[in-house]
């Protein structure tokens, strides 16, 4: 029987807080004429700032996992850094939409109401301590994003991308349900900390478990995007307008990484020497998927589809392992993706006009005589999504393929090798492209009047190489949240 | 007498019939959305099942949330469903390729 506590309203201020701004923006939202909309960009920033401050002013000690309503929500070490960096990302994917969506005639309180309520299931989801959390705050950050992806109505290939992702995306959420109600029937419980204790390989349900496992970590990898559940991501981010796929790249990756260590780990841990070495084999097909696929695109948004198949397949060789410093390696990856992902998307957007997409890798021509710094900030990102020292990815890298041999599977992490070298050469690609092509239009690069997206699109590439530089205090913040993480269980 | 293996076998036959149908379908986009619905139902009848056999109501109360949700599902999926006829005037499986790669 629950107990209703007072207390944990509290340990849920952050999300309570964040629901009721969201629908007072709608209200305010209603009532202002489209030429005031600036005042719903405003008013989100500003909800999501407050929403990171009351995450990080009411951070548990180090240490402390706080559980409210009985075990359903969990606010730990991990739930509060990927909070923070939800909201960071989401606060980046605002900054760069503006212009880009006023030329697209986009710019509508949906988009930022819709972006409100994924965050809002992200941060659900990554603080679930219940198959019930789980299963609600993935269905409202996809639900989010399905209409997003069809936010452009008149694009006949964003509607043919959302209805893809939609259906595809349903049929994960299935799969994972289905994978669900397995573990129910041979656990008998729905709270992740009580699954972990008894889901172990002496269970008298092995088979059962098992079962239910396959189905888990089809569901989890088919929501990160790895090979081969990965048909619906070039498609969904080639027809998606580019701030939603900023936002598909980054913010419900991170989701999607707390989807996968909160179900493999948190709950099926007692298992882990099945589903490791599933994640192994979903690792070198992504690698080779994401890699090989990727040097055929001429189309820059598909390509870095291509690329985060790639990705995703790195960080799942911080699963490998099935241990906290793996787990760390693995959450430092997908964040540092994210960064980079923004960087990459954001540029995109920087060089698009109205029926202008700039999404052709040929667009980023002579780039670099018509803006130097921005050329910069590009070559900054793909050098970085590249692995190369001493920007951030490369430490991303690193930590994951320790973390691989870490876990005795030196093989795979020379096939995570090889496969970083193949994907060195679409990356060097863009920057050949930018620095060592004549410019189809010499002019130099008309920038958008947006100051606040070009001084954050800047700082953010800044950030690349200052975290590259000074990258052990994120790692070790990584370190010390999983640590704490996975002592949940007795 | 109906044993929990009998529903788990319903289950898992309307779940394949379900994943069948979404793969092998190649008419149109409204017989992938009854698919996806009946994955959902499949997904229920084991929940409600388990939850009889393990005297725990805490299944029964997770169908509840999925068949919300499912509703949710479902009016979005109608809706990118017209967006998709207005832009195409079509909803046939085979005719939504038009990016490829």
């Amino acid at each position: 029987m629950i107990q209703f506590n007072p207390d944990d309203l509290t340990t849920l201020l952050p999300e309570i807080f964040l629901l009721g701004a969201t629908f007072a923006i709608l209200l305010v939202d209603l009532f202002i004429k489209p030429d005031r909309r600036d005042l719903t960009h405003w008013l989100s920033l500003a909800a999501i700032a407050v929403t990171a401050w009351f995450v990080w002013q009411g951070a548990p000690a180090a240490g402390a996992s706080v559980p409210a309503f009985d075990g359903m929500f969990l606010r730990d070490g991990v739930s509060t850094v990927l909070k923070l960096f939800v909201l960071l990302t989401t606060a980046l994917v605002f900054a760069y939409s503006r212009d880009y969506l006023r030329q697209r005639k986009l710019f509508v309180g949906e988009f930022y109401l819709l972006l409100l309520f994924a965050t809002l299931g992200t941060m659900l989801l990554v603080s679930a301590g219940n198959l019930v959390t789980i299963f609600l705050g993935l269905e409202l950050l996809t639900l989010s994003s399905y209409a997003l992806v069809a936010l452009n109505r008149d694009s006949p290939i964003s509607a043919e991308a959302a209805i893809k992702y939609f259906v595809l995306g349903s049929l994960a959420s299935g799969m994972l349900l289905y994978g669900m109600s397995m573990i129910y029937g041979a656990t008998g419980s729905l709270d992740l900390a009580t699954i972990q204790s008894a889901a172990t390989s002496a269970s008298p349900h092995r088979t059962l478990l098992a079962f239910g496992l396959v189905f888990l970590v089809i569901g989890a990898t088919f929501k990160l995007g790895a090979a081969p559940f990965h048909m619906w991501l070039p498609d969904v981010y080639q027809g998606a307008p580019t701030s939603v796929t900023l936002f598909i790249g980054s913010v419900s990756k991170l989701g999607a990484f707390a989807l996968a260590w909160r179900l493999l780990e948190g709950a099926m841990g007692g298992m882990s020497e099945h589903w490791t070495q599933m994640l192994a084999l979903l690792a070198v097909v992504s690698l080779a998927v994401g890699n090989l696929f990727a040097i055929a695109q001429t189309n820059l948004k598909r390509m870095l589809a291509y690329s985060t198949i790639s990705h995703v397949g790195f960080l799942l060789l911080g699963f490998v392992g099935g241990t906290p410093d793996g787990y760390a390696a693995a959450m430092f990856y997908m964040i540092s993706y994210a960064l980079m992902a923004a960087v990459a998307f954001g540029m995109i957007m920087l060089l698009a006009r109205a029926g202008f997409e700039a999404e052709e890798i040929d667009d980023f021509k002579g780039l670099n005589r018509r803006n130097p710094w921005y050329a910069g900030v590009m070559a900054a990102a793909m050098f970085s999504l590249a692995g190369v020292p001493p920007l951030i990815g490369f430490f991303a890298k690193l930590m994951v393929l320790k973390a691989a041999i870490d876990a005795g599977q030196l093989w795979l992490a020379i096939v995570a090798i090889v496969f970083a070298i193949v994907g060195l050469y679409y990356y060097l690609r863009v920057v050949k492209v930018m620095y060592f092509d004549a410019p189809d239009d010499d002019a130099p690069l008309a920038l958008p009047r947006d100051r606040g997206f070009r001084w954050t699109l800047s700082l953010n590439g800044i950030a690349l190489l200052a975290l590259g530089l000074a990258w052990g205090p994120l790692l070790d913040w990584c370190n010390e949240a999983m640590r704490v993480g996975s002592s949940i269980a007795p | 007498m109906i044993t929990l293996a009998h529903f788990l076998t319903l289950g898992a036959a309307l779940f394949c019939i379900a994943v069948a149908g979404i793969f092998i379908n190649r008419k149109n986009v409204i017989t992938l959305l009854m698919a996806i619905e009946l994955m959902l139902l499949a997904v229920n009848t084991n929940f409600v099942a388990f939850s009889r056999w393990l005297g725990d109501p805490g299944g029964q109360v997770f169908v509840f949330f999925i068949l919300t949700v499912a509703a949710a599902e479902a009016a979005i999926g109608l809706a990118i469903l017209v967006v998709l006829f207005r832009n195409r005037a079509t909803i046939n499986v085979t005719e939504i390729d038009s990016m490829k790669g």
